[in-house]
């Protein structure tokens, strides 16, 4: 008996995301009083042994050349072994990019309820039922998982690990599978946070009446640390990447802090970031939905608030 | 060229959420059903298309629900689509649905397979995975882009913070998310041509369920907004800073 946490990594390094996963299958083991060991596959530049300090006491490491991008079908046949092989009796995902494309993979071939999008630790007082978030962030549901084998994924910044110390034995995995799915370009924007992981969003839509006014947003942005979104309307338009567009249709992210320029609130919108913690609107009409959501507002002119804004924040940060 | 198009069923996105039976039924009175934006606006757009491409392309839909699901395949008929596969059950297990969807397909021996990135209902971004791997094909997921050239497909896909390209052969399994198409709304021929278009429903074939609802949980309510004044702004960053402790 075990508990499997895959670590996804991107070029190497280790994502933020298989942090969280790490401490909360973890957190998991010690619920069901077994072991917490991990997977990783690809080429890995990160330390392995410690992440022993999350709580899981070996890594399994099957590094082929052919495993560095992400191809769900192989990816899904190596977790499904190593599962099988390690007696796991609970595997852990992110609910992230790849999460998504491999976990229900993995579900399928062992034939193990999944629980897509988990918020919190199992409850195992009776069976395992695990919360998950569903209508778009609009409300929870509680899973009754009735398989002898689980597989849940972890909502990305729904769950605070905690560092306890040690070290993991890392041991390598021999694999012998052909990817099928060939990576041949990679587009990212480097050097800004990526919106999914960001801890802080700064966000703007249409009330900014056009992209050649989003220095002060991307000033912010910088300023923080802070990853940029936009409305739906606002990437419909071209003025921003399509990426950056979140809401219903578009990403759904669960910041610690929103900060939302010139965006109403409409309820397509309001459903890809009502999971950040603490939300900041910023809106010339006082009747915009978007304050009923929010934990702090200002009413006025974005082109007014907005660089007095940047200028205290340049103060407080010495910059 | 053979497309088999995933199409579900959900709340219209303004729908009140709402809990009967002791929170374990999602309340339906009033709520106005619509296609998974998904399905509709990428998925079954890019399968069209792809036959407005060439001619000699067959797309078929697959739903698995009850009778109250006809006039949203209607709709996906009249929108394009030759015929529709009605599986006829009810259920919430992403499993027991790919499953009856993975039968349609094998049926059918598509070589592309189209699902939404997700319902926005139960928000599993499951199926599509579960599908591909039960037909043990390629799953390419969350693609903004598709093209084919001949039975090879490339394929952008959305990673963190970018995308990236891949090339695979068919047969393939791609969930699909916004850039792959603009939406579209039927026309009046779409309409009329849908009354006449073979909706089959055919019964599931037996599977268990691996999960269940227990019930339903709406969030506690916020606190209330803390106004600043225009005035001063700074007044916000100070309280980001002291008061939440985020900068
Ligand atoms: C099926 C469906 C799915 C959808 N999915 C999404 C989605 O995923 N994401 C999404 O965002 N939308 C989505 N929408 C669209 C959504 O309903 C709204 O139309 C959209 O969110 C509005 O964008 P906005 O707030 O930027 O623009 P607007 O509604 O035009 O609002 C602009 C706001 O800016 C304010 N403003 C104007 N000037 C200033 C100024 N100088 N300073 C400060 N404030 C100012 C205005 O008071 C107003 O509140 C969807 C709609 C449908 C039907
Ligand atoms: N009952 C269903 N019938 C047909 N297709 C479905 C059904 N449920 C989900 N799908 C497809 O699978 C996609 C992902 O759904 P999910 O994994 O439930 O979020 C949807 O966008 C649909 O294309």
């Amino acid at each position: 008996m075990s508990v499997l946490i895959f670590i996804d990594q991107s070029e190497g390094h280790i994502k933020k995301s298989s942090y969280e996963v790490l401490g909360y299958g973890a957190a998991v083991a010690k619920q069901i009083g077994t072991s917490a060991e991990a997977i990783v596959l690809g080429a890995v530049g990160d330390d392995l042994a410690s992440l022993g300090k999350y709580g899981v006491t070996k890594i399994h490491h099957a590094d082929a050349a052919n495993l560095n991008s992400m191809d769900a079908q192989a990816y899904a046949k190596v977790i499904a072994e190593a599962a099988t092989a390690t007696g796991a009796t609970v595997l852990v995902f992110s609910n992230n990019v790849n999460g998504k494309a491999i976990a229900p993979r993995v579900s399928a071939r062992l034939k193990a309820g999944l629980v897509a999008g988990a918020v919190a630790l199992p409850d195992t007082s009776n069976g395992f039922v695990v919360k998950k978030g569903v209508f778009s962030g609009k409300a929870f549901a509680h899973i009754s998982v009735n398989t002898a084998i689980k597989v849940i994924a972890l909502n990305p910044n729904s769950y605070q690990p905690a560092v306890t110390g040690g070290t993991a034995e890392v041991v390598k995995l021999a694999t012998s599978v052909q990817p099928l799915v060939k990576v041949t370009a990679t587009n990212k924007i480097t050097g800004q946070v990526p919106l999914s992981e960001a801890e802080l969003v700064v966000s703007g839509g249409r009330g900014l009446k056009g992209p050649e006014n989003w220095g002060m947003i991307e000033d912010l942005a910088k300023l923080l640390g802070a990853a940029t979104a936009c409305s739906r309307p606002v990437a419909d338009a071209h003025w921003r990447p399509h990426h950056e567009h979140v809401g219903q249709t578009g990403g759904s992210i669960a910041p610690n802090l929103y900060i939302a320029v010139g965006i109403s609130g409409a309820i397509q919108h309001l459903a890809g970031v009502n999971r950040s913690k603490v939300i900041v609107v910023i809106n010339k009409d006082p009747e915009a939905p978007f304050f009923k959501a929010a934990d702090y507002g200002i009413v006025g002119d974005a082109f007014e608030v907005l660089p007095k804004i940047n200028e205290a924040v340049r103060k407080l940060k010495g910059a | 060229m053979k497309i088999l198009v995933c199409i579900s069923k959900t709340p219209d996105t303004t729908a009140k959420i709402a809990f009967t039976d002791n929170n374990t039924k999602f309340a339906q009175d009033g709520v106005q059903w619509i296609i998974n934006p998904y399905d509709e606006w990428y998925s079954l757009v890019r399968a069209i298309e792809l036959k407005e491409k060439d001619a000699a392309t067959v797309i078929h839909l697959v739903t698995v629900g009850a009778a109250d699901s006809d006039p949203i395949i209607r709709k996906a008929l009249a929108l394009g689509g030759d015929e529709a596969i009605r599986v006829n059950a009810d259920s919430h297990d992403s499993f027991y649905i790919a499953s009856q969807i993975a039968e349609v397909a094998k049926q059918g021996a598509y070589d592309i397979v189209f699902m939404g990135k997700e319902t926005i209902d139960y928000n599993g971004s499951s199926i599509g995975g579960m599908v591909a791997e039960l037909l043990d094909r390629p799953y390419v997921s969350l693609a903004t882009k598709f093209d084919l050239n001949g039975t090879v497909a490339t394929i952008n896909r959305e990673i963190e913070g970018g995308e990236e390209t891949c090339e695979v052969s068919l047969p393939v399994v791609v969930s699909t998310q916004k850039g792959m198409a603009e939406p579209r709304i039927p026309n009046m021929k779409g309409i009329m041509g849908a009354r006449t278009k073979p909706l089959k429903v055919q019964e599931p074939i037996a599977v268990d369920a691996l999960t269940q609802i227990a019930s339903f949980e709406l969030p506690p309510a916020k606190a209330g907004v803390k106004m600043i004044s225009a005035d001063t702004p700074e007044e916000l960053v100070r309280l980001l800073h002291e008061e939440a402790k985020l900068i």
